[in-house]
């Protein structure tokens, strides 16, 4: 008994040792999401270390979280995505308290958020986003009419599209984003569970599958701002970075994005914390890093991606500020729409029609 | 003759000694023999890293996925009379049937592994030769020039084929320069591309298994044939080609085997179409998050695999025995 008792002490104290000595934060963000000094200027103001790691996809987060043990500490699903995580109940609930800062998120942004995360109890938003086109000017003016530049026909229309082939379109490897799009051309509602109306989808990306060049969810960032492709269909800030990379290179390629006309899907992505996150104390005191408005002003400045932080807005340049692509204007906010997450069954209905797109199988 | 008896006896001695001779007693009580112990090792790596894996998937494979940690039922469960309840859920087999994509992924898979196969041996043949050939200190260095691109990483290997291949890439800057083309070629997201990261990437394990068949061939069977007449192309096909049956074999199952499964190569290097079983696999686990589903495409593939190899292990002992 008392070994028992000797050795317990000894374990307490050595896990304790091992907790205290390891004052880390793993984060799991997407690529390209924070500004350059937001990792630094963290740890030094409080001290602790930060674990950085990207990815570029949301299916490879959810693989992780549903698997277990990630080690991470904070991580960043699209709100769809983080909806059905919660139902898996992979995530620990936000202790508000803890957060000094969450006053400063915008009140109808979090009321939206609500609809899937009652209480806003799990996520907290960290950049908003919309899915658009971004493309490559004056080889896009070459080839199509003024009038179908800054609409979906740019990528839907097999005309359209058959011109600006040649010079390389690209889509997102992400089959919810690209078929609500096709869905949102067609006219019909892009959230829906009906199977016919992704088969007319199906139909619409398979008229002009052969005008697509590859399907990839990053490359695109390099390729747009080097001249090797055209026209992307690609998240906002992605394809602003793009835009900032071509006009450093100084190689006369200048890119631009736009939401189309036809209206575009809004995304937030959320922070998170896994249930069995070794450092739960610190997740909380990243998040709330973030939360200050000097912070989520900076990243938004350096990503072009519209924070949802009402404290921001005084610290957030003109030019992002005033750029309809980052934060939209009240007429085309009316026109975007935001993604649920769908049942299992129709999950697998959409990956199969994203295969037979890509291959033709 | 005295000598090695005398030698064989003291070693003989120290396995009498007195440590040794106790633990073969105290494991021979619990059932161990030498023989046995020496066999143990490879027999624990199997089993910790082959068989019980594949009886975690094997496992997963007949369960149904949820939206839960971890993402499938499972199959054993307690009810409430205290009761086990075992549930086996066939259907996702029977799914990989239903929809040809599975069975055309799996296809694609084989028939790209099995050109890159034929690819490694047609260029790694003459290099395992070359090298086989050579004077004995040049052997180790030109061994050493096969080896030296594992000292970079995998990926990094496969990222720099992009940099060849890309529209503004080394190869069409090359090509437009010299007048050649006058617009890019498309190479990157092509099955030539595909092919190029694969055939690369393995040819290493090609020449390898060659080279040590090939050193071995007795240069007086060559110089015999010679003798009696035989021109060194007969030579070849009669003689060299055909004891070096188990090499190609060996170098092909190494190839061929690992490239139906490869994922990253198409991933790179492929064009979306590029449909490979890999892909499948992945689109099941993650798109789909139907964890069942996936381990069933991966068994399937296990055993399509396993079946071949087993066959030829077969063949190759029962030639082993005649000869």
């Amino acid at each position: 008994m008392k070994y028992i008792k000797l050795l317990s002490a000894v374990a307490v104290f050595v896990a304790s040792a091992a907790y205290a000595e390891e004052n880390v934060v793993n984060i799991y963000n997407w690529s390209d999401y924070v500004a350059e000094d937001t990792i630094k200027n963290f740890e030094k103001s409080t001290g602790i270390k930060v674990v950085y790691d990207v990815f570029d996809s949301n299916e490879l987060l959810e693989s992780k979280m549903l698997s277990g043990s990630s080690g991470y500490d904070v991580v960043v699903p699209s709100f769809q995505f983080m909806a059905r995580q919660i139902q898996a109940g992979v995530f620990l609930k936000i202790d508000k308290p803890l957060l000094t800062n969450y006053k400063n998120l915008d009140k109808n942004i979090m009321s939206i958020l609500e609809g899937n995360d009652p209480g806003n109890a799990y996520g907290v938003p960290y950049m908003m986003f919309t899915t658009g086109i971004g493309y490559n000017i004056e080889k896009v003016k070459e080839r199509i009419s003024e009038d179908k530049i800054g609409s979906w026909d740019m990528i839907f229309d097999p005309e359209t599209s058959s011109k600006l082939a040649d010079c390389g379109i690209t889509l997102l490897d992400a089959p919810t984003e690209i078929m609500a799009a096709a869905l949102n051309y067609l006219g019909k509602d892009p959230t829906t569970e009906n199977v016919e109306d992704l088969k007319a989808a199906m139909e619409l990306t398979l008229s002009i599958r052969k005008n697509i060049r590859y399907f990839h969810s990053s490359q695109y960032i390099n390729d747009l701002a080097n001249g090797d492709i055209c026209v992307s269909v690609g998240y906002s800030g992605d394809i602003f970075q793009a835009r900032d990379r071509a006009a450093e290179a100084k190689q006369g390629v200048n890119v631009t994005y736009v939401i189309p006309k036809e209206g575009a899907q809004v995304g937030f992505d959320m922070m998170a914390i896994p249930d069995d996150a070794p450092h739960k104390e610190n997740a909380h005191k990243f998040i709330n890093y973030i939360l200050e408005g000097k912070v989520a002003a900076d990243i938004s400045n350096y990503v072009f991606y519209a924070n949802p932080n009402t404290a921001a807005n005084e610290f957030v340049a003109k030019e992002v500020l005033n750029n309809p692509g980052i934060y939209p204007p009240e007429d085309v906010k009316k026109k975007l729409f935001a993604l649920q997450p769908k049942s299992s069954r129709y999950d697998r209905t959409l990956t199969r029609a994203w295969t037979k797109i890509k291959t033709g199988q | 003759m005295s000598s090695t008896t005398k030698k064989s006896s003291f070693i003989k001695s120290i396995f009498q000694a007195p440590p040794f001779r106790w633990t073969k007693k105290l494991l021979g009580k619990i059932g161990f023999s030498g023989r046995g112990l020496v066999i143990a090792v490879p027999t624990i790596w199997l089993l910790v890293f082959f068989l019980i894996p594949f009886l975690v998937i094997a496992k997963i494979s007949l369960s149904e996925a949820l939206i839960a940690r971890p993402p499938y039922s499972s199959l054993l469960e307690w009810d409430s009379d205290g009761l086990l309840q075992i549930s086996l859920n066939f259907g996702n087999y029977y799914y990989l049937i239903d929809d040809a994509l599975y069975i055309i992924a799996y296809l694609n898979s084989f028939k790209i592994a099995t050109i890159s196969t034929i690819f490694c041996l047609l260029i790694g043949y003459p290099i395992a030769y070359y090298i086989a050939k050579s004077p004995e200190n040049k052997r180790n260095i030109l061994l050493m020039l096969i080896i030296l691109p594992f000292w970079t990483s995998f990926l990094l290997r496969v990222y720099s084929w992009i940099g060849f291949f890309k529209a503004n890439g080394i190869i069409n800057a090359a090509l437009l320069n010299l007048g050649i083309i006058s617009e890019p070629l498309i190479m990157l997201q092509t099955d030539f591309a595909v092919y190029v990261g694969i055939v690369y990437t393995y040819l290493p394990f090609m020449i390898l298994p060659l080279y040590s068949n090939l050193v071995k061939l007795d240069d007086i069977l060559l110089e015999a044939s010679a003798d009696l007449g035989g021109r060194p192309m007969i030579s070849f096909f009669k003689i060299t080609l055909p004891l070096s049956v188990p090499g190609i074999i060996a170098g092909s199952m190494l190839v061929l085997i690992p490239a139906v499964g490869e994922f990253v190569i198409p991933a790179l290097l492929g064009g979306p179409d590029t449909l490979m079983i890999g892909r499948v696999l992945w689109d099941e686990f993650f798109s789909n998050r139907d964890w069942p589903v996936a381990s069933a495409v991966s068994i399937i593939m296990l055993v399509v695999l396993i079946l071949p190899v087993m066959w030829i292990q077969n063949k190759q002992n029962s030639n082993l025995g005649e000869s």
